[in-house]
Parts: structure tokens; sequence; C-alpha cells
């Protein structure tokens, strides 16, 4: 099986790419079209800024190579954050895959939230064989100031200030806002799911 | 609901782990890869290593680590100790650290805490402060490992490097570290109850109860300590489901 990481102008790529090797799975990062569109399997990772990626992105023509993908995709965090119709970081378009849109965490009076959200959250309402092994209220990775709200592509749910998409589905893609590279055995766990799709 | 975070610190010195007590007297504690490999199976919930070398060869001899740590380790790290510039930075990130940490270096150029947001986002920006109370009642601003007194109040300090973009602060008492009498609460609180980002509560932990404290009567959102995790004095599963039992929002 080949599997494949996006390779843009994003953090934490290397992280997806040793977490892989954890649980035995070789992948190549790259941003060539064509080793992109022939993998079984396609990783869109990233930590960063929403409106700089998405331009990286159009300049390289990835955003209508992503967007046409057949095969099983996997965005996490900015990745899933770009998969969806619009941002608020920067007023940015971003791929449309998701119908949701990503709003930035605002304290209040009635949640005085930190922001952005650092550390471990549990993530429930699991749906689709992404979470297949994976407990209800199971504990993953998030760091994030931005989130996707919950809508008809949701299938988990956090609870920070208020309930948000903590992994969104629509056909043969998926994304997740947690770190499941960094998510300890859950995430190795998530990691593998989705490579058995 | 978001936990309170649980994290053992690793001193590394020439690739190897050690302690000291009040910043002097140093001992070693072990491979810093396999501990942290340990602690992470043992529920920690990150890990944060701090360089204390200082020779030539450091800045390579810690980008290999820190590359042989991301490949070992399934929990987020940050990797802090003499770092200076947006390029020292680059190549730890790049080598798979998940954020880092500035003391020094920032506060004789707080640009640099800018710079570094704006290049790599502020959630991977950790400013580590060294304070000590003194006899007038105030925190003061400490730097090169606690050695060097300023005049900076250490509020101050952490709000304006917060408004540079620092995504978080990891507080270190003087005065408790290496005392196991507890966790500098008040200063502690000061911080966490009037800074928009996450507090890191540092020195002074002694008992499972000292942890209770800081998270229930300091608002921190995580706690770390280094001895009495590396000399086996509070296991990690055990803290976590005390602290649980207690009713804190614990990752168990």
């Amino acid at each position: 099986m080949k599997l494949v990481i996006i390779k843009y102008n994003a953090g934490n790529i290397q992280s997806v790419l040793y977490a892989l090797e954890r649980i035995g799975a070789t992948a190549v990062v790259t941003d060539d079209i064509g080793e992109i569109a022939a993998a079984d399997k396609v990783i869109f990772p990233g930590v960063g800024e929403a409106s700089t990626a998405m331009a990286y992105l159009k300049e390289r023509n990835l955003d209508r190579v992503i967007t046409g993908l057949q095969q099983p995709v996997l965005g996490i965090c900015l990745g899933m954050q770009l998969m969806c119709r619009f941002s608020e970081e920067n007023h940015t378009s971003c791929l449309g895959i998701f119908d949701e849109d990503v709003k930035a965490f605002t304290a209040s009076a009635a949640s005085t939230i930190k922001i952005p959200q650092i550390g471990w959250n549990n993530i429930f309402d699991l749906k689709t064989p992404l979470f297949k092994g994976v407990n209800e209220n199971s504990y993953c990775y998030f760091v994030h100031g931005y989130y996707a709200a919950l809508g008809a592509h949701t299938i988990a749910a956090t609870e920070y200030g208020i309930k948000y998409s903590s992994a969104l589905h629509r056909d043969n893609f998926y994304g997740t806002q947690f770190h499941p590279e960094k998510s300890a055995g859950v995430g190795e766990q998530i990691l593998k799911n989705f490579i058995e799709l | 609901m978001l936990t309170k975070r649980i994290i053992p610190c690793l001193d590394i010195k020439d690739g190897r782990t050690v302690k000291g007590v009040n910043f002097e007297n140093i001992r070693d504690a072990g491979d810093p890869v396999e501990l942290g490999a340990l602690y992470a199976a043992q529920g920690a919930d990150e890990l944060v290593f701090l360089d204390i070398t200082a020779t030539n060869e450091r800045r390579k001899t810690l980008s290999e680590l820190v590359n042989k740590i991301a490949h070992h380790i399934n929990i987020p790290f940050t990797v802090g100790g003499g770092i200076a510039s947006v390029e020292d930075v680059r190549v730890l990130l790049q080598n798979g650290a998940d954020k880092i940490s500035v003391n020094t270096s920032a506060f004789k150029n707080p640009g640099l805490i800018k710079e570094l947001a704006l290049e790599f986002g502020s959630q991977c920006v950790v400013l580590a402060i060294d304070t000590k109370k003194e006899i007038d009642g105030n925190w003061y601003v400490y730097l090169n490992g606690g050695r060097i007194k300023t005049d900076r109040l250490c509020f101050d300090w952490a709000k304006e490097a917060v408004e540079l973009g620092a995504g978080e602060i990891l507080l270190t008492s003087m005065n408790n570290d290496g005392t196991k009498q507890g966790f500098a609460l008040d200063i502690t609180r000061q911080l966490s109850m009037n800074l928009p980002v996450p507090v890191i509560a540092s020195g002074g932990a002694g008992t499972m109860e000292h942890f209770a404290d800081v998270f229930e009567q300091s608002g921190a959102d995580a706690a770390l300590a280094a001895s009495i995790f590396h000399f086996k004095e509070i296991g990690i599963p055990e803290l976590k489901t005390f602290l649980a039992q207690k009713g804190i929002a614990i990752r168990l």
C-alpha cells in the first residue's frame, strides 16, 4: 500500500511520518501531484495559519488535486480546517469538502477559556470505522485557536466552551481536529483504522 | 473537558538526563529517550526536555536527540535551553519538537518572541521564566538558569511576552524548586488568573497533594516536576488516579 503525506508550508509533518513508522507503516512526504494522485491513502497534516497555507496550496495547484482525490484522505488539525468551506482565520476561503465553517474560539462571561486550547480533551458521539476500537470519551491531544462547528459531517464532538466538531467525514474524506500522531495509544488506533479503511 | 496536564521535565546535559537541587548539585538520572518513553507509557501528558549543555557541539547534539525523541515518543514534547534565534527553532521543529521554550534570550531580545510567533505560530512558543520572591515580597525575573537577577517583575514580563505572542508560560519558582515543599501558589495564581494563555507551574512538587493544591488553588493548567518522577518518589499513574479521585479533570 502506498501512503502519501502531502508536503506543504505547514509544521508538524515529520511527526506524522514518525507516528506512522511507530505503527509499522511507511509513508512518502511529497508535493508531487502525480505521486499524490497515485497513492492508496493520503494524509494532509499541518500546524500553521490558514490563509498562508491556502495561498501555498493554490500556487501549486494542490487545492484542486486534494478536492479531486478519490482514495481515503485524512486531514489533521489545520489540514482538516482547510478541508472546510471557510475559516475565520484571516477570512480564508478553503477547499469546501466539508460544509462546516471554521470559527475562532472566544472567551465569554459564561466560559473563561484560554485560547488556544492546548492539551488533552475527550471525543464523543463517535461515528464511522475511523473510530473502530476507540472508546467514547477517549482523550486526544488538541492545539488550536479555531474550530469547525457541528454539522452534518460531524463524526466526533468535543467541548471547549462550546461543542464543536473534533472529526469530520464526507465520502472518502476524513478530518480530525486533534493530533492522532501525538495522542498516545488512542491516536495510534485511529491512524491504524485510517490505514485499514 | 480539557484536562490538567502532568509534565515530567528532563534536564539534559551532554545527552543524559540530570537533576540538580536549587539549580545546583547535578546528579545523573538516565537516558532521556528511554525515560521519556517510559513516562509517556505511564500516562504523562507532555514532556519537557531542557538542554543545559554548554559546549560548542550543543546545537548538533540537541537536534539529533530531538529527532530520536520524536521517533520514539507518542505524546507532545517541548524543547528548551539556549534557544536564541528563528533558525535554532526551525531546526528543532523540523526534527519533530512540538514546542520550544525560550528564557534568557527572549528577555534580552523580546522581539524574538514576536518573530517566533509569526514564523511558527504562538502554539509552539513557550516562555520559560525563572522567578524568585525577594525580601520586598515581589517576584523578580532571573536569567541564565537562575544565576542573574533582574529588576523586572515576573508578572510584568509574562504579560509583555504574551502580548508579543508567547502561547504558554512555564513558570519556575526558584524559592520552591528542589524543596519538595509545594509549588509557589501565589505567583502561579497571579499569572494563570490574569493571562489568557495556559500556565505550567514548576518547582517544589514533593507530594501528590502539592499537585492537587496547584490545580485547585492557583488555577494552573499544567504542573511540571522532575526529581520526584526520576527517583520514583511519585508514580505518574498513582498521581493521576489521586487527582481524578479529588475531582480534578485528568486524562486516565
